[in-house]
């Protein structure tokens, strides 16, 4: 194990050190994000589209006074549109970039669970190397299932 | 104890600065002959008030220098020098180079000392010039003294205040602790009483005894003086040493004079030799924008602003008791409730815009130094006239708006106003005036700079547009665009770039500094008379009056201040150019059309174009018209932005979040007609309606 | 620790001298002019005032002349802060009444010597 200590990262009981994952379903895979981007979690209600963007971004939402786009995580990695449902939730994330901090919201099917993934047990690539690999950070296993780990400051990097 | 003075300086910049102002002010608009004496008060008492202030915090550079501003202020202050365009122009040089000390200091730069050692010798030449007054009060002349040195054992003092001395606040027995102090209690005090008067003519506010005080300690002379030296001049004081004299009696040695300096003599009538100045520095200093983060607010706006959140707590609380036993019944005090709440958040808006709001006043005082330094260089005669500057307007919008219009006076001056003979040929009277006017106007504030000079000469213009390739020769255009193609980039009329303007930057930035304030400005001109430029700016750069819109399923805000006229197309026609421009004829022109659904690629329906509402807007000099499907309401949107977690987006300026919570987004007119590629450029070679 | 009336045309000349005073204890009333002044003055009773001398509406000197004609402040010190060393205006204040002066400028510590020295 890594003798590195950071002081705030969570210790399973085995004293491993471990990040949390909050995870969600979407078109059937099972995709985590690190639970300390995550900002809150909404129900999906309409978004107002902004002209000439990209088809994955819905558009944007309200959020108390700030405005915060959304994106369909489906079109995002080049899947079919599918309906929204009443389960279906945009998780709001925060990232910090270079370039400051970044609100927005993405589309999922339906929220699942927070698993703390050991730093390390993922595996990464073996993928091939496709436009969705950017987004990818790694592939780890958890209760017998894969969990797609998100990288999200280029899921959430608009290309111009 | 050491107390951080540091935390008093920013309260001495700021007074400063003000103070200056006061003195740049009070010296412009001095009559030189017949000075009015509250003004050279007002000037003399902002030096002084600058002096003091510097010296006690530590600032000898910015003292040193404002001690002979004041010095000479103070001479004619007392009538002892007139004034005279020289010495104006030395002050107001002063001025400029004090401001530069002190925002140096407030950078924490080492200051530069060239410009003030010039100008001190420049004074001194001036105060020099006349008999040898008191070189203007130096330090404190130590006091006379006889004998400093021979402290003895001690020291008698005979101390004969005269009978009124307790009515200037003295009291001999705090002089008589202090004494005390010095010499550790060794000294015995003596009173004699043979001063006062018989009982009925007793004055009890008068002080009639007299003191013998002997000091058995060596201690200095300089200090028992110190001890009485505010009473000097109310007492005789006689002060010798313990072993010269014997205990009785005090030879009378004479008093010793603890003045000051011998009395400045008043100098002779001033004629002022001071040499010729070189015409000083053409522009004045450019002095940095302050643009400081904090505000002053009059009390009056904070209490309005109190009352106001109280009201709208008595209104919460009245709502939230409704709220926990609500029924049906009840709803009609819902209303009104809710009701009270709207009107409550209003008037809080109102008032909190409002502390934001200063008089522009604080914008136009720049002015006057401006047109009197630029009308000297350029040999004008120029009289400026400035009204409403009470005129309100954001502090920030006025920060920023005072760039543009330094440039657009400068202008009126160096290519509007003509030379004095010219004018005089002209028929009109040889002083060029320049009006400078402020004023609200439905919700925005206006601002005019006119000029009764040579007006726009639009021969000229279109020519040098020509040239630059920027209208096609032969071209019809209107008066009025071509007085518009002043704006365009590169453009400028001047034959010689002259200093201040006429580089053909001006134009263009001004215009898109006021758009960037989502403000706009037009200009009209008569030749031979004059120009007149007329800014429009909203009155907050946070809130923005937008009319909405209707296109497919998604409402849109168009900012009001760009909408010419809406339009039902049932009776006008849109004829089509060139296979793919639809245009609109209004009058007497012909108004590019675009539709915003195609622009921002808006599902809709089909619908007839009878059916549709053409907005007719107004954006660098251009008008385009752009189709919508209806016209909602109009109302005070707060701007939000759209960048902070998005990007930028060709054709919105930013959102807001309307009453139902969800967001519309605000069209930015002049990148919308950028990207529909609609320009009344396309119209060039056809001819105007008739 | 006495009631101090500090007036003073300069805001961070009364900060100042404020601060520095309730530092040792005293209680400080301000005010930017002698009209004020006078007021303040003859509203509430106090054991010392320091006034600038060149201020607008009233100046230090008048300020002295006016408050000598309360029957109250016949014998409260005054204190000029001057930066006239000109012995002339030294005379002006006190021909006004004035108890003293403090020379302009000065640091915190001389201003409570001075103090001292009218407040025992």
């Amino acid at each position: 194990m890594s003798e590195v200590s950071e002081v705030e990262a969570p210790v399973s009981e085995d004293g491993v050190l471990t990040e949390q994952y909050l995870t969600f379903i979407m078109a059937n895979e099972e995709y985590g994000v690190d639970i300390l981007a995550v900002q809150e979690i909404r129900g999906w209600e309409s978004a107002t589209p902004v002209p000439n963007s990209p088809s994955y971004i819905r558009g944007v939402i309200n959020l108390r006074g700030t405005i915060v786009p959304i994106m369909d995580l489906r079109q995002r990695f080049g899947l079919p549109e599918a309906e929204y449902g009443n389960e279906t939730v945009v998780v709001v994330l925060k990232v910090f970039t270079s370039s400051g901090s970044r609100t927005m919201g993405i589309i999922v099917d339906a929220v699942s669970d927070v698993y703390d993934v050991p730093i390390g047990d993922a595996r990464n690539k073996g993928l091939s190397d496709n436009q969705n690999s950017n987004f990818i950070k790694g592939l780890v296993t958890v209760n017998k299932h894969m969990v797609i780990l998100l990288e999200l400051e280029n899921l959430l990097t608009i290309e111009d | 104890m050491s107390i951080d003075l540091s935390q008093f300086h920013q309260v001495f910049y700021e007074e400063s600065y003000e103070g200056l102002d006061a003195m740049e002010q009070g010296l412009l608009d001095m009559d030189l002959v017949e000075p009015d004496a509250e003004v050279i008060n007002t000037i003399f008492r902002a030096a002084h008030s600058m002096k003091g202030g510097a010296g006690t915090f530590g600032f000898t550079d910015v003292a040193e220098f404002t001690h002979v501003l004041e010095t000479l202020l103070d001479q004619v202050r007392d009538g002892q020098r007139a004034m005279s365009q020289d010495i104006q122009n030395l002050l107001l040089a002063s001025v400029d180079c004090i401001r530069g000390l002190l925002q140096g200091l407030q950078a924490g730069e080492a200051s530069d000392l060239t410009e003030a050692s010039e100008l001190k010798k420049q004074f001194e030449a001036i105060l020099n010039d006349d008999a040898p007054a008191a070189s203007g009060g130096g330090p404190e002349t130590p006091k006379e003294t006889d004998d400093n040195s021979d402290n003895g054992d001690g020291w008698h003092i005979r101390f004969i205040p005269e009978i009124t001395l307790l009515q200037s606040g003295n009291e001999p027995v705090r002089m008589f602790r202090q004494l005390a102090d010095l010499c550790d209690n060794q000294m015995r005090v003596t009173c004699d009483a043979s001063r006062i008067p018989a009982f009925t003519s007793m004055d009890p506010e008068m002080c009639y005894l007299i003191w013998d005080i002997q000091i058995e300690k060596a201690i200095d002379k300089a200090d028992i003086e110190e001890v009485f030296e505010w009473v000097t001049d109310d007492a005789e004081i006689i002060i010798t040493p313990l072993s010269e004299k014997s205990e009785e009696q005090p030879a009378k040695v004479t008093q010793p004079e603890i003045e000051t300096a011998p009395q400045a003599e008043k100098p002779p009538e001033p004629v002022v030799q001071a040499p010729k100045q070189e015409a000083t520095k053409a522009a004045p200093k450019q002095t940095k924008t302050q643009e400081s983060s904090s505000i002053r607010v009059s009390i009056d706006k904070v209490d309005s602003l109190i009352n106001m959140v109280g009201e709208l707590v008595i209104t919460q609380s009245m709502l939230g008791q409704l709220g926990q036993n609500f029924d049906i019944t009840r709803v009609q005090r819902l209303q009104e409730g809710l009701a009270q709440l709207e009107h409550n958040t209003r008037e809080l808006q109102e008032s909190v815009m409002k502390i934001r709001m200063m008089p522009i006043s604080f914008v136009f005082s720049r002015f006057p130094r401006l047109v009197r330094d630029v009308s000297i260089s350029l040999n004008k005669k120029i009289n400026l006239e400035i009204s409403g500057e009470n005129t309100e307007l954001d502090k920030t919008v006025m920060e920023k708006i005072g760039d543009p219009m330094v440039h657009l006076i400068r202008n009126s001056i160096d290519h509007g106003i003509e030379l004095p003979e010219d004018r005089i040929a002209a028929g009109k009277p040889e002083t060029g005036t320049v009006n400078l006017n402020a004023y609200h106007q439905s919700g925005n504030i206006v601002i005019e700079i006119k000029d009764d000079g040579a007006g726009l000469n639009t021969d000229r213009i279109l020519q040098k547009a020509i040239e630059k390739g920027l209208v096609v020769e032969g071209a019809n255009l209107s008066q009025e665009q071509i007085f518009d193609l002043i704006f365009q980039p590169g453009f400028s009329t001047a034959d010689v770039v002259s200093d201040l303007s006429g580089r053909g930057v001006g134009m263009d930035v001004v215009r898109r500094n006021i758009a960037a304030l989502n403000g706009s400005i037009e200009v009209t001109s008569e030749k031979g008379r004059g120009s007149r430029f007329i800014i429009r700016l909203p009155l907050t750069l946070a809130i923005l009056d937008g009319q909405l819109v209707q296109v497919g399923k998604e409402i849109y805000i168009f900012p009001l201040v760009s909408i010419v006229e809406s339009i039902q197309l049932d009776d006008l026609s849109i004829n089509n150019v060139g296979g793919h421009s639809d245009v609109l004829q209004l009058r007497d022109e012909y108004v590019p059309i675009i539709h915003l659904d195609d622009v921002f690629s808006i599902d809709n329906e089909k619908r007839p174009i009878e059916e549709s509402i053409v907005v007719v807007v107004e954006t660098d000099g251009e008008k385009i018209g752009v189709v919508v499907d209806e016209l909602l309401g109009q109302q005070q949107v707060v701007i939000k932005s759209l960048e902070e977690n998005y990007k930028r987006v060709d054709g919105i300026s930013g959102a807001t979040i309307l009453g139902d919570g969800t967001v519309a987004l605000i069209v930015d007119i002049s990148s919308l007609s950028k990207m529909s590629g609609a320009s009344s450029k396309v119209l060039d070679g056809t001819h105007q309606a008739a | 620790m006495a009631k101090i009336l500090a007036v003073d045309d300069s805001a961070s000349m009364r900060q100042m001298v404020s601060f520095t005073l309730k530092g040792a204890g005293h209680d400080v009333v301000e005010a930017s002019d002698g009209n004020e002044a006078l007021k303040i003055a003859q509203g509430q009773a106090v054991d010392l005032v320091l006034s600038d001398v060149n201020m607008p509406n009233m100046n230090g000197i008048e300020l002295c002349r006016n408050l000598r004609q309360l029957p109250s402040y016949k014998f409260t010190p005054i204190l000029m802060l001057t930066t006239e060393s000109a012995g002339d205006k030294k005379m002006e204040g006190k021909s006004a009444g004035a108890t003293g002066w403090i020379v302009k400028p000065f640091n915190p510590d001389q201003l409570l010597t001075t103090i001292k020295k009218v407040l025992g």
